[in-house]
């Protein structure tokens, strides 16, 4: 019963916050800050996990491919390039986000739910379910799918760096690997994958973080169930997407 | 003016507000004083729409905000500033910004005119030099100041301070009493103190409302108390050795 009023709550929230702004260019201006401190400021860490998550898709992936023996080297372009783009990129960047971004938020709400700042906006008149929550859900939405095709271009050009360092396959034939076959709906999925793992990642934080009641200690606790949940939500929509999709 | 109408709450099985009913006249500090757990808070929060009654009525010059819906609230909240307890500054935002935050939202002012609404409701609470820096490097009393402008701000009709002395020195708690009575003359304002402080009750209270155990227990002005012969409110306010003979020279 607890779960399902969750559930209820969690939708009742996402309902409330769709509302007219009392100012546009208020809105636009959280929209634009949000965007920049979910996209500038985890950059360096979708970046930096890409890379290695591509060099050891490519090398790990040789050695298999080594040991069979019959299989040509050129088709590890294709490999890290599939498994990149429809399961690394998106999914480990998600992950990564909820991580930092859910906690972010969750904390950020928390706060100024505990020190009556929330209470401040409302008694000023201010809608902030729409003001505190919509933003951030437009900003996540719209930002996490350039970081994905970031991530998932830097995970590409990594198991190129490894593989021909590595002396597994030559840059010829990692880039011939890449074009064989390529699909472009396989970047549709990885689209629909980002909008909606961004969308979940800022709404049931925001959700985690807008309803804190108590002190620290309950700030910490609903911080963490953000994470928690976000990272369940994204791994099981990313169930759904790949079989509905695929 | 504010007039409330046979207000009760409860929470559960548990009654907090019994039947409380009085009015707040515009241009006056109205206090309402009463022991921890008393409903004090609970009375502020149902004025001011963030909780709901179960029964009775507030009006706001002759609006009921017990029957508006969300919207007709937010319009209403426009009029009404309130100071907060622990002032719910915006940690992220400058001074300027905090003060400055209302007429960002709500009006179309350009840039300098906000900016010189800014500067004056600073420099009406006495802060000046402290537009640039956060919430967190002023003392409590600038807090206070800074939150007290940013209630202001918009020329609110309706001002509500939640224990605006907390955790200040009995001279800035002073201070901060006497700007709070005078902007409430000056703009002619409703303002509504919740308080717990002997000093702001004499020095402030145009009208006194005692609440006990969730009731009305008493009303009058700051110089009725001293004269009461309410035994409830005579152990509340005159708790210490030295406000029972403070009361008795008064009384000679």
């Amino acid at each position: 019963m607890g779960v399902l009023d969750g559930i209820g709550a969690y939708f009742i929230l996402l309902y409330r916050s769709v509302a007219k702004p009392e100012k546009y260019s208020m809105y636009w201006r959280e929209i634009l800050r949000q965007m920049n401190d979910i996209g500038v400021g985890s950059f360096g860490i979708i970046a930096i996990v890409a890379v290695f998550i591509g060099a050891v898709t490519a090398v790990q992936f040789s050695i298999k491919l080594l040991a069979i023996g019959t299989i040509p080297m050129w088709w590890m372009g294709g490999i890290v390039r599939d498994s990149t783009v429809l399961e690394l990129a998106p999914t480990i960047s998600a992950l990564l986000l909820a991580g930092k971004v859910g906690s972010n938020i969750a904390s950020e709400l928390g706060t100024m739910r505990i020190s009556e700042q929330i209470d401040a906006m409302e008694i000023m008149g201010v809608n902030t379910r729409s003001y505190l929550i919509m933003p951030k859900i437009i900003g996540s939405m719209v930002i996490v799918p350039p970081l994905v095709i970031t991530a998932m271009f830097l995970g590409i050009i990594g198991g190129l760096y490894a593989g021909t360092w590595g002396g597994f396959f030559t840059q010829e034939e990692y880039i011939r690997g890449l074009q064989d076959q390529f699909n472009p709906y396989y970047l549709t999925v990885l689209m629909i994958k980002s909008v909606v793992f961004g969308f979940l990642i800022a709404s049931i934080s925001c959700y985690k973080g807008y309803n804190v009641k108590g002190g620290a200690l309950e700030l910490g606790t609903a911080s963490t169930d953000a994470v928690v949940m976000s990272s369940i939500a994204i791994i099981i929509s990313n169930f759904i997407i790949a079989f509905v999709l695929l | 003016m504010i007039e409330i109408k046979n207000i009760n709450k409860s929470f559960g099985q548990q009654q907090v507000l019994k039947g409380i009913s009085t009015v707040f006249e515009s241009g006056k500090c109205s206090l309402i004083i009463g022991r921890s757990g008393s409903g004090k808070t609970v009375l502020m929060n149902c004025l001011v729409g963030l909780l709901v009654p179960e029964q009775g009525q507030i009006l706001y010059d002759s609006r009921d905000i017990t029957k508006m819906d969300n919207k007709q609230k937010q319009g209403l909240r426009k009029e009404m500033g309130m100071l907060f307890q622990k002032n719910a500054l915006f940690d992220s935002m400058t001074v300027e910004q905090n003060v400055q935050f209302p007429l960002d939202m709500f009006t179309d002012m350009g840039i300098k005119e906000k900016q010189e609404r800014v500067n004056f409701c600073l420099s009406r609470v006495s802060l000046v030099n402290a537009n640039a820096k956060f919430p967190s490097e002023l003392s409590g009393g600038m807090m206070k100041r800074v939150a007290l402008a940013r209630a202001i701000v918009l020329n609110p009709k309706y001002l509500f301070c939640d224990e605006p002395n907390s955790g200040l020195d009995p001279k800035t708690a002073i201070v901060i009493d006497e700007l709070i009575q005078e902007i409430t003359v000056e703009f002619n304002i409703t303002t509504i103190v919740n308080t717990h402080d002997m000093n702001s009750v004499m020095g402030i209270g145009d009208k006194v409302v005692y609440l006990f155990e969730g009731m009305k227990n008493w009303e009058g002005s700051s110089s009725e108390i001293l004269k009461t012969d309410s035994d409830n409110l005579n152990d509340f306010i005159f708790a210490s050795k030295f406000y029972k003979e403070l009361r008795k020279a008064a009384l000679k």
